[in-house]
């Protein structure tokens, strides 16, 4: 192919996963493992990098993929958390070695996988620019060119020469994809860096890259946000458990990525939540506590439930929230403030995981779970209702002496501590 | 965000697992000299940040190891100074010796301050320890003036040929410097345990070199030996030119020069190495 500009041949990457640490069981055992840790740790920090026996505890985090984008193409890497997105895009931007296989690139490319790397917070606006466009690759000449226009396009031009550490996080946002927004290699490779500031900078967001995408230059995007991929690339790749799945027009691709998706529904969902509002959920996800997914439980096995969610902007008196049903009755409401009571004054932007485990044991039966956020008191932001359903069946347990199966609401093994008493 | 900077060139990049050593190596290094030029600054900039004292304290860190060293060292301990005034002796040598140990712990941890940075954009990783080693440079001419303020002070005189024996000095501790401290950073990126033995290692090498004692108390048939520490025959050339307390020791630093380039070949293979995983261990 001679207009490509990069040519993916059969490219790989493994990982090492943790080796898991076995508990010391006695006194002795602890001190000799005390002893012993030096050498452990020394093996297990060698191993990072080291693959000499092809035994278990490898995380292939891509396999075999290859792939060519032509000149000017605009090209979307859709997939599931952990399908090996990040990772090809990481070694295409050549911030890790793939393990086997090669790439070659034509011409200048840059990789934005975040947006502010290298701020510092003592730093002024001003001088900030210039640091983290000097950090993304800029020449100082480029970034004297494009000053003003940084500084108009992220609104900040009133506080440029105050320290950074004086602005919001919205401001501090908004310096930051400004200053990314004008960097401008041939080659542009992108990692959903538009899940972040209020609704209308994300707008002219994605306006810029409907710019960028239509200006000729060749573009890489990863992204969750369907909508935003099917919008700006024509092509797309999707790839799962780090193998490339399909690879063709975008709208062919979703329609694969979906189905995929549907197939184990209850255990994971990917929720289609409205991206202007000030929090977004991205995934959700049920699992044992040893990180098995599934849609079905024992009922004394823990069922613990995944919360994937970008809180977008800060607001006051926000929180995040879960209905459970069962069998469509309301049986318990979680406020993710409940506890935390911070959480109501302070919620700093930024991508997190909540775990929650859900209430155990629960009776058998078929449940519902409705995730949502709002203003405490004042409006329901957003809401997915019964987004994601399981099951709690008594299987494993033999039951039939038991209370458990027995018409309640509850299972709630009580104990009968009874003592002798001589009261005639 | 209309058009790319520059035309698409022909030039391809290949990534593979195991890149061999080339002269793109080197371009790139050029490529990111304003990354270089505003890290080192960035450095500059923050280091006093808050600080009643503020840039001052380049020049009191020196001044008071000086006199502590003058007191305890000199007045108290009288360990002899090759004729040298107390505060000119012991000053001569914290001067490169203090860039060279903060230049060498800051440049050593500067991946481990930027594992943020590694995993999240590509640069030649060398530039960080760089970077420090640059941004610590200033701090050092700083206190290089101070010490020419002290001379004159004193009315010590330095050697003529100090012009040309200075300049090689500094080459020397800069050319250790680059070598121990990218091999360090290196390590401690991955083994975390050298971060804390990095303390010890320096303050080893200080009592290994002629910082509170003249080379002139070990016997002279081991002063070759002694120069296989290229500190040793930086700090002496320092006295020796600036000070004149012996005749230029040229056989040590001739030494003391060959040895640090040993390092900074070990330092920059090992680095070539294994900066392919940094983002992978950070």
């Amino acid at each position: 192919m001679s207009d490509a500009v990069i040519v993916v041949d059969n490219l790989s990457k493994r990982y090492r996963i943790g080796e898991s640490l076995r508990a010391a069981d006695s006194f002795r055992e602890r001190i000799a493992k005390l002893l012993r840790a030096p050498l452990d740790n020394l093996r297990r920090v060698w191993r990072m990098t080291h693959f000499d026996d092809e035994a278990e505890n490898i995380l292939w985090a891509l396999r075999d993929v290859s792939f060519a984008v032509k000149e000017g193409e605009v090209l979307g890497i859709i997939g599931r958390n952990g399908a090996g997105k990040s990772t090809l895009l990481k070694i295409l931007s050549r911030i890790t070695l793939p393990s086997f296989g090669s790439v070659r690139l034509r011409g200048k490319v840059g990789s934005l996988l975040e947006v502010g790397t290298g701020f510092h917070p003592e730093l002024t606006g001003r001088e900030n620019i210039y640091l983290n466009g000097a950090i993304l690759g800029m020449r100082k000449a480029q970034i004297d060119a494009s000053l003003d226009e940084i500084i108009e396009f992220a609104g900040v031009a009133r506080f440029i020469d105050t320290p950074v550490k004086r602005y919001s996080s919205g401001m501090w946002v908004r310096l930051a994809f400004s200053v990314a927004a004008h960097f401008n290699p041939e080659v542009l490779m992108i990692d959903e860096v538009l899940s972040v500031g209020d609704a209308a900078f994300r707008k002219r967001c994605l306006g810029r890259m409907r710019d960028v995408a239509k200006s000729g230059r060749t573009v890489l995007f990863v992204s969750h946000n369907i909508g935003v991929v099917n919008t700006l690339c024509d092509r797309c790749l999707l790839l799962d458990n780090g193998r490339l799945l399909f690879d063709g027009p975008t709208a062919l691709t979703i329609k694969r990525y979906l189905e995929a998706s549907a197939s184990d529904a209850g255990a994971e969902v990917f929720p289609d939540s409205p991206s202007d509002r000030f929090v977004s959920f991205e995934r959700l996800a049920l699992r044992t506590v040893n990180g098995e997914r599934k849609a079905e439980f024992d009922v004394f096995e823990p069922a613990l439930l995944e919360v994937d969610y970008t809180v977008h902007e800060e607001v006051d008196g926000g929180n995040l929230g879960l209905t459970l049903k069962k069998d469509g009755t309301i049986i318990l409401n979680s406020f993710d403030t409940d506890l935390d009571d911070e959480r109501l004054h302070q919620r700093p932007t930024g991508r997190y995981r909540a775990t929650i485990a859900l209430p155990c044991p629960l009776k058998s039966g078929h449940y519902e779970l409705t995730l949502h956020a709002g203003l405490t008191h004042v409006v329901r932001n957003v809401e997915l209702p019964d987004v994601l359903s399981f099951d709690v069946v008594d299987i494993s347990y033999d039951t039939s002496l038991k209370s458990y199966s027995r018409h309640a609401m509850l299972v709630a093994p009580l104990r009968w501590q009874a003592t002798p008493r001589d009261d005639e | 965000m209309s058009t790319p900077d520059k035309p698409i060139d022909t030039r391809w990049t290949q990534i593979v697992a195991d890149p061999k050593w080339s002269l793109a190596d080197l371009r790139e290094i050029y490529e990111f000299r304003d990354m270089l030029y505003f890290m080192a600054w960035r450095d500059v900039k923050v280091r006093y940040k808050q600080t009643i004292l503020g840039g001052m304290w380049v020049v009191l860190q020196p001044l008071i190891t000086m006199l502590l060293f003058t007191v305890f060292f000199g007045k108290l301990a009288r360990i002899p100074s090759d004729g040298a005034p107390y505060p000119l002796f012991y000053f001569a040598a914290l001067v490169p010796w203090g860039y060279f140990s903060g230049a060498m712990v800051s440049a050593s941890i500067s991946l481990l301050n930027h594992t943020h940075m590694i995993k999240k954009l590509y640069f030649p990783r060398i530039v960080l320890p760089l970077a420090a080693i640059i941004g610590k440079f200033i701090d050092f001419l700083i206190a290089l003036s101070v010490l020419f303020l002290m001379m004159l002070v004193f009315g010590q005189a330095p050697s003529p040929a100090a012009i040309i024996w200075i300049p090689l000095l500094v080459l020397i501790l800069v050319t250790t410097l680059v070598g121990g401290s990218v091999f360090l950073s290196a390590l401690i990126i991955k083994y975390r345990d050298f971060q804390f033995a990095l303390t010890f290692g320096i303050q080893f090498l200080m009592f290994a070199s002629p910082i509170i004692y003249p080379a002139s108390v070990l016997p002279e048939r081991f002063r070759l030996l002694y120069g296989l520490n290229p500190m040793a025959g930086v700090i002496e050339g320092f006295r020796a030119t600036l000070l004149g307390t012996t005749t230029f020791p040229s056989a040590m630093v001739a030494v003391s020069a060959t040895m640090s380039l040993v390092v900074l070949a070990i330092g920059l293979v090992y680095f070539k190495k294994v900066e392919n995983y940094f983002a992978d261990v950070a």
